[in-house]
């Protein structure tokens, strides 16, 4: 990957960081599982999808699915980046007048379809691709899942069904930022070995750094991983990434900054200081 | 003409329809065969085919799922709700032994509070056929309808010969009474069709509907009877909470007018697992039992006068 590629994403996950630091006020949003995803979901859309505006409904088009749905804020600062969305739009998060909230929702225009309950896109994006599979079509459809997600049972459900189908068109890239909403996962349900797991369910998997565009780059330019197999990427991450105030704690998954703090989390964000934060934090689940 | 034959004839006819089971194959047992790859069986994991179907009905198809109605209703719900009911898409339920049908099996096996799950749903339509006439006959309009349907399968055959074309909203009224009317759904219509004779050999004027269509529902037929007989009976192999007795009540309330109603339905418990036969006895449920119940309400209701 070119030197001036990975200065343009880093770019622009800057500034969809900062979208993302934005929203996380007058409300809130989940800036922490926000933030662990950005990197990977500005390089897909940049990278490694196959779609743009002009073919968002276009039956050939490549298809993402936020299984994750808490992290839209992150998906929709890239949409705004890629042009999709205005940019003033963003202020209208968690106004009744527009349709930005926590989790996403089609009227978004490249939200292929709504999340928000965990465990459900892997299998609706498996029928994507199966359907794909039937008409010998050549679209690739990424479900992104948060590693506290994989606790689901259905979510291993699909796994075994798109084994069983052989469905080497489908990715479901794991947002593995070792936390799940109140704890980190390791003490909690323990997911480790996660490769092996996945290796055993019968899948292609490779482990990346999550943060590392040119790891996810040489690990996706091999997509599919191998003829006959899911595809499963497990994307090695840090919640809050970008504000080390927050980054890898427990206790800033959901976040509801003051504007004073969010004007301190820019300056962050752009290498000043720390912030002082004050505001409390939030156990939302 | 059979439920598979239907389907295979249906499916063949139209490539938007895929046939799905989460390996419940008893309806649909040739169909790998006939069908081929827009056969798909994802194993024992009902939430991951009705998530499957949602993604499959975006890509424009349309899928006809089985599985065991208590699992498909119950196991499945939330995608049910989630996946294809928040996204409206045509995903079509064939719910196998429903109600009393699955005999033997026992209280996991129990689907009797199926109707009210589903009809909680924003766009999900209910049907519940009489037999397997009946059933074949609502199946094309509902397969080719644009919303997600649940219908609990039934496929014995049928002990009257149903000569109203169904419609989506519509009752079948197979007779009006003045001192009765009985409202049915599903498998149990047999033994209301039972019923009715005796009460009229008994003397009495008796009213008989085939309910067909629980969601959408026919408010008219509900209220015609109502304002026609002395008492309206209802008879489901459901729970008395949020199925047909249920249904009843909010349509006459919902038009600011009242009727004695009597319920027959199943009370705060699950049903004794037996041979079907069996299970229609020690529960009342026989045609005969239905009459006698039913006469015993109607002597009440002159003696309360």
């Amino acid at each position: 990957m070119q030197h001036k590629t990975i200065e343009r994403l880093q770019q622009t996950a800057f500034r969809v960081r900062k979208h993302i630091i934005r929203m996380s006020t007058d409300g809130g949003c989940f800036t922490g599982a926000s933030l662990s995803a950005t990197d990977v979901i500005v390089y897909l859309y940049a990278e490694f999808l196959n779609v743009t505006q002009e073919t968002l409904n276009d039956p050939n088009r490549d298809y993402l699915f936020l299984s994750k749905g808490h992290d839209v804020p992150a998906l929709y600062g890239t949409f705004v980046e890629l042009g999709w969305l205005a940019a003033d739009r963003l202020q209208h998060h968690l106004s009744a007048g527009d349709h930005l909230y926590w989790h996403p929702n089609v009227n978004i225009p490249g939200i292929e379809f709504h999340s928000g309950s965990l465990g459900h896109l892997p299998s609706v994006a498996l029928g994507v691709a199966l359907d794909c599979k039937l008409r010998g079509t050549d679209n690739k459809v990424v479900c992104i899942l948060g590693d506290g997600e994989l606790n689901e049972g259905s979510v291993w459900e699909a796994v075994l069904v798109a084994n069983a189908y052989q469905l080497d068109n489908l990715l479901f890239l794991v947002d593995r930022n070792f936390f799940q909403a109140n704890m980190p996962t390791e003490e909690l349900i323990p997911l480790e070995p996660l490769t092996d797991k996945f290796t055993a369910f019968g899948a292609a998997v490779k482990r990346v750094d999550g943060h590392d565009f040119t790891a996810l780059d040489e690990a996706l330019s091999t997509f599919p991983f191998q003829t006959g197999k899911l595809n499963v990427l497990i994307a090695d991450t840090r919640r809050g990434k970008g504000l080390p105030s927050i980054e890898a704690r427990a206790d800033r998954w959901f976040c509801n900054f003051t504007h004073d703090e969010v004007d301190e989390l820019l300056g962050e964000l752009h290498g000043s200081a720390k912030a002082t934060l004050e505001s409390e934090t939030l156990v939302v689940r | 003409m059979n439920y598979e034959q239907l389907l295979t004839q249906t499916a063949l006819a139209d490539d938007r329809y895929v046939v799905m089971t989460a390996e419940n194959r008893a309806l649909v047992r040739n169909m790998p065969t006939t069908l081929g790859r827009r056969f798909i069986d994802t194993g024992i994991t009902e939430q991951c085919m009705i998530g499957a179907a949602a993604g499959l009905a975006l890509r424009g198809r349309i899928p006809v799922v089985h599985a065991l109605a208590a699992f498909l209703s119950m196991r499945a719900y939330e995608f049910i709700r989630t996946d294809v009911g928040i996204g409206n898409l045509p995903v079509k339920l064939s719910s196998f032994i429903p109600g009393f049908l699955s005999d033997g099996n026992g209280p996991t096996h129990q689907a009797i509070e199926d109707v009210a799950l589903m009809r909680g749903i924003p766009n999900m339509q209910v049907f519940c056929p009489a037999d397997e006439q009946d059933l074949l006959a609502m199946l094309p309009t509902i397969w080719a309808s644009s919303t997600p349907s649940y219908v609990r399968i039934n496929t014995r055959p049928a002990a009257y010969q149903h000569e109203q074309p169904f419609e989506i909203g519509k009752a079948e009224v197979v007779s009006r009474g003045t001192d009765v009317t009985i409202l049915v759904y599903g498998m149990l219509f047999e033994q209301a069709l039972v019923a009715a004779h005796q009460l009229r050999d008994a003397g009495q004027s008796v009213g008989l509907i085939n309910m067909r269509s629980l969601k959408p529902v026919d408010e008219q037929a509900i209220l015609e009877a109502a304002a026609t007989a002395q008492v309206l009976v209802t008879v489901e192999d459901h729970f008395l909470t949020g199925g047909l007795y249920s249904i009843v009540a909010e349509t006459l309330l919902k038009h600011r007018t009242t009727a004695r109603v009597v319920p027959f339905a199943l009370k705060e418990r699950w049903y004794k697992p037996a041979r079907l036969n069996e299970v229609l006895q020690y529960e009342g449920f026989t045609g005969s039992q239905l009459a006698d119940r039913i006469a015993e309400q109607l002597t009440e209701s002159l003696t309360s006068l």
